[in-house]
């Protein structure tokens, strides 16, 4: 086999990945302009399903409340998380490994399980129902991923830059913030976009979570669907789908991820 | 710039012990060097004096205060980290400032202060790089302007040319050594390569499982080893052992070497301090034993000799010499290895 005939077979393996991950979306996209509610051909373009989706409270209030769930999951599960990641990393105490090691577990656990087992917890707590149970859920899903993603990063450079700030003269508030923080902002950033979509994406756990009246988009979307299926969510998906494309470039166009620091 | 004194230091890890009663006097201006094999105890001797490692008893000094609770960002030292540990963020200019800027020191004293040891670490124009920009050994260079921008009473230095080539390292000790005369400041090294403690410190001291073995200037601790520890491992050393007897020493073969002094029964006899002639030609010297060469091992400069003596056994003698008759006696020769007493020290086992 020349190299020419291996160049070939990868270029359209590679092909066949993007293909398969990216028609069905495109094809979504597609049917979203498409006039007929049935998938009918030939396409006509219109956008009533974006005009139906502006009058749709419900879809409307679900994106919302998905928005405002993911950014403050964000922000909480990344504090939360990259502080748990420096007193990992930097520090020993008693139980450490075994915390370490009961970390990773909830990444595999099926979400069907955990959202039975916080269901019930939530009720038995009396912390109940509601974008606020959905919320706390969110957090407890996600800190593993951001203490991972923190973590490596953070292994990425030893003790030495803090320890060499510190000879410097350099408080250990500064040496935070002038040292640890800056060299950790790219995985810290990553780990924040992995907690938003952790959340954004939620169904299980927020369908067993919302109370009847609210709900979060994933779970409205589900129940729109139950009910029959109308273009409107191809129109809302759409939206999303362009909107965390588009964010994530941007970010991976300004942090460079993992190594080079 | 400032005298720094340890007294009786100690500190354990578990089961190991990693400074074991160590008491050092470094004087105001002086380069010092510690040397060791590693686990030797050498980096936790230097990382209690920097902070990192709190004693668990004796006292560490500075100018008479005693530091040992002062925390590392309060100690006013420098130090400079084998890997550099420069700030990968910021630029040379900024990695340099460091020290100035969280003192919270005027902008413009900063600005001054930054060129002043750009120029003195030879790096200046290069001051809006980042480090990956730099080559190994300006790195390095960087590193120790960043140490010395702010004044430090002391300079800490951890094995600071290891991670340059031969080449490099040699440039770097010769500058290293001029920085640290022209700022006068206290200066405290580690280092395993007993070239570079021998080439930089005003004194060393070498240090073993958490013990000081030795302490002196370079030149006396490599010629007066007091144990058989210190010489070899500073340097090659032939060791003999047999009965004292006065200021001589009987082998096993029933030679009998003069020494430098009285023994306890072993001397050492550094390699380039032997000569080496074909058999029967001897001049009249102190020590003389017969021997037969194993090898010859030619290196330009020098030459070194792996001779067989039958008072040593099975341990091949080691001799050095310079290349300067232009040829090297071959394996097999019948030769007389010649040296003096006073190059006949006794040791300590």
């Amino acid at each position: 086999m020349t190299a020419n005939t291996g160049r070939w077979i990868a270029k359209t393996y590679l092909g066949l990945v993007l293909v398969f991950l990216y028609l069905p979306i495109a094809i979504m996209i597609l049917m979203a302009f498409n006039r007929s509610a049935l998938y009918e051909l030939p396409f006509v373009f219109d956008t009533v399903w974006f005009e139906a989706l502006a009058k749709n409270d419900r879809l409307l209030t679900a994106s919302f409340n998905s928005v405002v769930i993911a950014v403050v999951n964000a922000f909480i599960a990344t504090t939360v998380g990259t502080l748990a990641a420096l007193g990992l990393a930097r520090y020993s105490f008693r139980g450490k490994r075994l915390l370490q090691l009961l970390l990773f577990p909830p990444i595999t656990i099926p979400w069907l399980i955990i959202g039975t087992s916080m269901l019930v917890f939530f009720f038995w707590t009396g912390i109940g129902r509601g974008l606020h149970a959905i919320l706390l859920g969110h957090v407890a899903l996600s800190l593993p991923y951001v203490i991972v993603v923190v973590g490596a990063r953070l292994a990425s450079f030893g003790p030495q830059l803090e320890e060499a700030a510190a000879t410097l003269g350099a408080t250990p508030w500064q040496t935070l913030w002038r040292v640890t923080a800056p060299i950790l902002a790219p995985g810290i950033m990553a780990a924040a976009l992995f907690a938003f979509a952790v959340s954004f994406d939620q169904f299980v756990i927020s369908y067993f979570l919302a109370s009847p009246g609210t709900s979060t988009l994933p779970v409205e979307i589900y129940t729109s669907i139950r009910k029959g299926f109308t273009p409107e969510i191809n129109a809302i998906s759409s939206i999303i789908i362009l909107v965390s494309m588009g964010l994530m470039m941007l970010v991976v166009r300004h942090f460079r991820f993992g190594g080079e620091r | 710039m400032s005298r720094v004194e340890i007294a009786n230091l100690c500190k354990h890890y578990d089961s190991v012990t990693a400074l074991d009663d160590v008491s050092i006097a470094f004087e105001d201006g002086e380069f010092f060097g510690l040397l060791g094999p590693s686990g030797s105890g050498k980096t936790t001797l230097l990382r209690a004096l920097a902070g990192f490692v709190v004693p668990d008893s004796g006292s560490i000094r500075f100018d008479g205060q005693r530091v040992e609770n002062v925390p590392v960002h309060r100690r006013e030292i420098g130090m400079v980290f084998q890997n550099y540990a420069l700030f990968p963020h910021l630029t040379v200019n900024e990695n340099i400032a460091f020290g100035l800027s969280v003192r919270g020191r005027p902008r413009e004293e900063t600005a001054t202060r930054v060129d002043a040891m750009l120029a003195l670490v030879r790096l200046e124009g290069l001051g809006e790089r980042k480090p990956r920009q730099l080559s190994g050994g300006q790195q390095q260079r960087v590193a120790l302007a960043r140490a010395l921008v702010t004044d430090p009473k002391v300079l800490l230095l951890d094995e600071p040319l290891g991670a340059l080539d031969r080449r490099l390292r040699q440039e770097m000790q010769v500058e290293l050594r001029e920085i640290q005369r022209s700022t006068g400041i206290t200066a405290v090294f580690v280092t395993h390569d007993q070239e570079e403690a021998l080439t930089l410190s005003d004194r060393i001291a070498i240090i073993d499982r958490g013990r000081l073995i030795q302490i002196g200037p370079p030149r006396e601790v490599y010629e007066r080893p007091e144990t058989v520890f210190a010489a070899q491992f500073l340097g090659d050393a032939n060791l003999f052992r047999g009965t004292a007897e006065g200021d001589r020493l009987r082998l096993g073969g029933g030679q009998v070497l003069r020494t430098a002094g009285r023994s306890d029964g072993i001397v050492v006899v550094r390699p380039e301090k032997i000569g080496v002639y074909p058999a029967g030609t001897t001049p009249t010297t102190d020590n003389c034993l017969d021997g037969e060469i194993l090898q010859a091992i030619f290196s330009g400069a020098s030459v070194t000799y792996r001779v067989r003596v039958p008072a040593l056994g099975e341990i091949p003698l080691l001799a050095f010499l310079q290349n300067q008759a232009g040829d090297v006696l071959a394996p097999g020769a019948r030769v007389s290895l010649v040296w003096s007493a006073a190059h006949t020290v006794p040791v300590a086992p």
